[in-house]
């Protein structure tokens, strides 16, 4: 527009008028549309760019994820041969106890050697030990546990569904392959040529594998049995502690500050607290609990109680904050209302505003929680990693304050081994991870489209 | 009687106080509740409350007072001859403390019975073995002297026991006694309850106080305990990070500084012109189509926890780089030799701050008036002159802020940089090398089997109160941009 009045001007003072007209645009113009194009592609650019990051980390979450969820696995009949396992035939339980994992080998040696016959496929070793390597070490536990809780099965055949060793799995997910092998001293070439004649033969399958979302933490060496019920149970004792403390104190603390507080020193010292607190960076709190909790009250070690407390300090600024918010937006009419009809200031609060105020308040608890649920870092301080969490707790009493671990710290306990195998677990437990933070904030944006009310 | 079972008794008196005090009201009132100043709940919530609260109170001091006090008691049963050190004391203490419960379990299973367990003598019943039948295991055999102790303990812990049973249910029938005789029609009882509850709300809002003051008690008091061990100057201005727990460790913080800074400032060339263009485009250009699409699925990038990131930076992005930059890789420069780096953090780390700024941006962009844009669209000016021209300038106090802010959420940053940048402490310029920051050597120096009293561990705290000061600082300093800006235009 600029241009215009230039225009005009130049052609009210004489008879040079420019060649062009208002209706082609001039250098100017051009350079000034051109840039306005180029900032404006600046800025698709700079979103595209975020949008692609974002596909991108999502893309490499599923794709290296999704086969952790199955597992390959070995269906093998064993005869649970009386000779071995049960020498004086009598069905005492001590003596078959005594049986340690080692005398079940020769079961599973047996067994697959029986399978490769039944099936036609000639082994290419000489010693029928050196197949065991194809099934995971898992297997004799497996076999054992069985026979103790039922002895009467000694001396027939069963049918078991065995996991094959990690190695074996990552073959057939195409994770290791041919010339990897050849630096690995577990598993050879041939035992990749047996796995696939039995692939062929249906003996080794490809299963849903709910021992991952369900079971619990193997050893380094066996990946392949490696799950994260037993951290999903800590996470959620943890989140137990989160809701109780964290829900009645922030709401506790909101009201306080949003419709009580006298405007002193005291109430500034107390807000600027909080701001403060929301942004401390999260490893802090883990050293606060490590001090305080550890330390100083000799709490357990590892306990979810103790991550519970580091992450309930953690969560308060968020919850107090979005509760305020809530409770501001109950419209003051509310208020006088129950005023002028004789309540008290606080049976206005309790019976009017706080009731009002609740949806927002659950959206802020949710979505606390669930940042509370992801947290890594303080976990890492009070040792909720480092060892195998592989004992499902007994009880409330021991869900509390056994040593345990949580979902993310199990997470970063696999990304930290040094078998690959585990890098899938570690993508696989993201995927649960994320599983339960989207149903959470899905919950909170359905509680809010539900029940916030527009004052 | 345990503590359980009291306070089970307690709650049940104060249950009864409800009842009783309710009831008592009603009764002075003749059965009209109109006649009563409250109504007929506070006086039972009143004469509950006054059960509670001593009984609570009492019982809660008793449980932490009993053990110190008697500790204290018991260790002077302890020759001075028998430990060198007041971490030799201890570990004797704790053997007392073992031993007293243990003999405890045995009375209670009926492996040993109440005399049998007062009678023992270290020397000629096998203590250690009758105590491993019940389940208590111990270290070593018990001493003369422990077994003394653990005896005088037992002792003086059932009288503490007693004692706080006693007192404790006392204080609980007295409140309730006189709550229940001071209950009348004309008593202000909604006013006494109300100035509980306003105590408990205030409480409440004390915890925030009370947190920060846990953190930095609890920082200084190591960190001084950690400069007692180890200069203070070698500590900050040392070139050289390298603990061993054997001893003669250099424990100098300018390389993790270092990293950090360096981590950070790459995050942030990410996250700035990223998030801001974003921000600008979304809030000036997109239609609302657009914009309620894109600005929720940017702020999932912010809802995803660290530890998703840190696993991307070091399984995923670490190897693209190397394929790119590493040896025989895409560009042949080979410049990178492993994929833990600073590159390789940071940019992850970009990534994951880019939600934030964007929408800090965004709020701040939208609070620029109107007005300013109608006047410049009103001069003529384009839509990317406005912007450039008018709104950034009118916004950039509250941008730095936001710039600020995402600093201090990079420094503080953990899982990242624990999994994508590397452990070794170096400083150099090379950005495709391994380097370390502050938060992942407070991670590395506190996890593990470290002995908590070397300078070694202590160093963690040393590092996390720099860290406090510095995100304090910088967070202090955004926020008081941000509000001073604010201010302008309301």
């Amino acid at each position: 527009m600029t241009d215009l009045t230039q225009d005009m001007g130049e052609g009210a003072s004489g008879p040079a008028r420019p060649a062009n007209s208002i209706f082609a645009q001039d250098a100017r113009t051009k350079r000034r549309n051109a840039a306005e194009r180029r900032f404006r592609m600046y800025g698709v650019i700079a979103l595209g760019i975020g949008l692609v990051f974002l596909v991108a980390l999502l893309f490499a979450i599923v794709r290296n994820g999704t086969p952790a969820f199955t597992q390959t696995f070995i269906h093998l009949p064993v005869e649970l041969s009386e000779a071995k396992l049960d020498k004086n035939g009598n069905r005492d339980i001590e003596q078959i106890k005594k049986v340690s994992t080692f005398g079940y080998k020769p079961l599973i040696e047996d067994a697959v050697a029986r399978a490769l016959e039944e099936n036609g496929i000639a082994s290419p070793f000489e010693d029928a030990g050196d197949l065991t390597d194809l099934i995971s070490s898992a297997a004799a536990a497996q076999i054992r546990d069985l026979v103790i809780a039922n002895p009467d099965m000694i001396g027939e055949t069963v049918e078991f569904r065995v996991l094959a060793a990690s190695r074996v799995d990552g073959y057939f997910k195409g994770r290791v392959t041919r010339e990897s092998l050849a630096r690995d001293k577990n598993l050879d070439a041939e035992h990749l040529d047996v796995a696939d004649a039995l692939k062929d033969a249906g003996v080794i399958e490809r299963e849903f594998n709910w021992d991952f979302i369900l079971g619990a933490d193997a050893s380094e060496s066996r990946p392949e049995q490696a799950g994260i019920g037993v951290a999903m149970l800590g996470s959620f004792f943890m989140m137990l502690v989160v809701l109780l403390l964290s829900l009645p104190i922030g709401v506790a603390a909101s009201i306080y500050l949003e419709e009580f507080a006298p405007q002193n020193k005291f109430t500034d010292l107390i807000e600027v607290n909080i701001s403060n607190l929301a942004a401390v960076p999260s490893i802090v709190f883990g050293i606060l609990g490590l001090a305080v909790f550890i330390q100083f009250a000799n709490l357990p070690q590892s306990a979810p109680l103790v991550g519970g407390l580091v992450l309930t300090l953690m969560t308060l600024p968020t919850i107090i904050i979005s509760t305020r918010a809530s409770l501001k937006a109950v419209p003051p009419s509310i208020r006088d209302a129950a005023l002028g009809v004789g309540a008290s200031k606080m049976q206005s609060v309790f019976h009017h505003v706080l009731p009002l105020a609740m949806p927002g308040i659950l959206t802020g608890t949710i979505i606390g929680l669930a940042q509370a649920l992801g947290e890594t870092a303080p976990l890492l301080l009070i040792g909720m990693v480092g060892y195998i969490a592989s004992n499902y707790p007994d009880g409330i009493a021991s869900g509390f304050l056994d040593p345990n671990s949580a979902m993310p710290a199990q997470i970063y306990e696999w990304a930290k081994r040094a078998d690959p195998a585990y890098y899938e677990r570690a993508w696989g437990g993201i995927i649960i991870l994320l599983v339960f933070l989207m149903t959470m904030n899905i919950i909170a944006i359905i509680l809010r489209r539900r029940f916030e009310r527009r004052w | 009687m345990s503590a359980t079972l009291t306070l089970l008794i307690i709650l049940a008196l104060g249950a009864l106080g409800y009842l009783a005090g309710r009831a008592r009201a009603m009764s002075s009132a003749g059965g009209d509740g109109r006649k009563l100043h409250s109504l007929p709940g506070y006086y039972g919530y009143n004469a509950m409350l006054s059960a509670l609260i001593p009984g609570l109170a009492l019982l809660a001091l008793w449980l932490i007072a009993q053990p110190v006090f008697i500790e204290n008691r018991v260790e002077t049963l302890i020759p001075e001859t028998a430990y060198e050190d007041a971490g030799g004391l201890s570990l004797i203490m704790s053997d007392v403390r073992r031993v007293a419960e243990g003999l405890d379990v045995a009375v209670e299973s009926g492996a040993l019975s109440p005399e049998e367990a007062r009678d023992l003598e270290a020397g000629t019943d096998d203590l250690r073995a009758r105590l491993g039948d019940v389940g208590v295991a111990l270290g070593s055999d018990v001493s003369a002297e422990t077994l003394a102790a653990a005896q005088r303990y037992r002792a003086l812990d059932r009288i503490g026991d007693w004692a706080r049973t006693a007192i404790v249910l006392l204080a609980a029938i007295a409140g309730l006694g006189l709550a229940l005789q001071r209950t009348h029609r004309d008593l202000r009882a909604r006013n006494s309850v109300e100035r509980v509850i306003k105590g408990l709300l205030i409480t409440a809002a004390c915890i925030a106080i009370l947190t920060t003051l846990g953190i930095v008690l609890s920082l200084i008091f190591n960190t001084i305990e950690f400069f007692r061990l180890y200069p203070a100057a070698e500590f900050f201005f040392g070139t050289t990070w390298s603990p061993s727990f054997g001893g003669g460790s250099e424990l100098g913080i300018l390389p993790l500084f270092w990293g950090t800074f360096y981590i950070s400032l790459i995050a942030l060339l990410v996250a700035v012109p990223i998030g801001l263009m974003a921000a600008i485009y979304l809030s000036e250009y997109a239609t609302p189509r657009v914009r309620s699409f894109a600005k929720p699925m940017l702020e999932v990038l912010a809802g995803i926890p660290t530890i998703v990131y840190g696993l991307f930076a070091l399984l995923t992005v670490g190897p693209i780089l190397v394929a790119i930059f590493g040896d025989g890789g895409i560009l042949g420069v080979g410049w990178m030799r492993g994929g833990t780096a600073v590159m390789t953090a940071g940019l992850v780390m970009g990534i994951m701050l880019i939600p934030f700024v964007s929408s800090l941006s965004d709020d701040i962009i939208n609070s620029v008036p109107q007005a300013m844009r109608d006047g410049s669209y009103g001069l003529g000016a384009t839509k990317s002159e406005t912007i450039r021209q008018v709104i950034l300038p009118a916004a950039l106090p509250g941008i730095v802020g936001a710039i600020l802010l995402a600093a201090s959420r990079a420094i503080g940053e953990t899982m990242i940089v624990v999994l994508g940048a590397g452990a070794a402490a170096r400083l150099s310029l090379n950005p495709f090398e391994a380097m370390t920051t502050v938060t992942a050597k407070i991670v590395s120096q506190l996890t593990g089997d470290a002995d908590f009293a070397s300078p070694e561990a202590l160093v963690a705290f040393a590092l996390g109160m720099t860290l406090f000061v510095i995100t304090l600082c910088l967070n202090i300093f955004a926020l008081w941009i941000v509000r001073r800006y604010r201010e302008q235009y309301e």
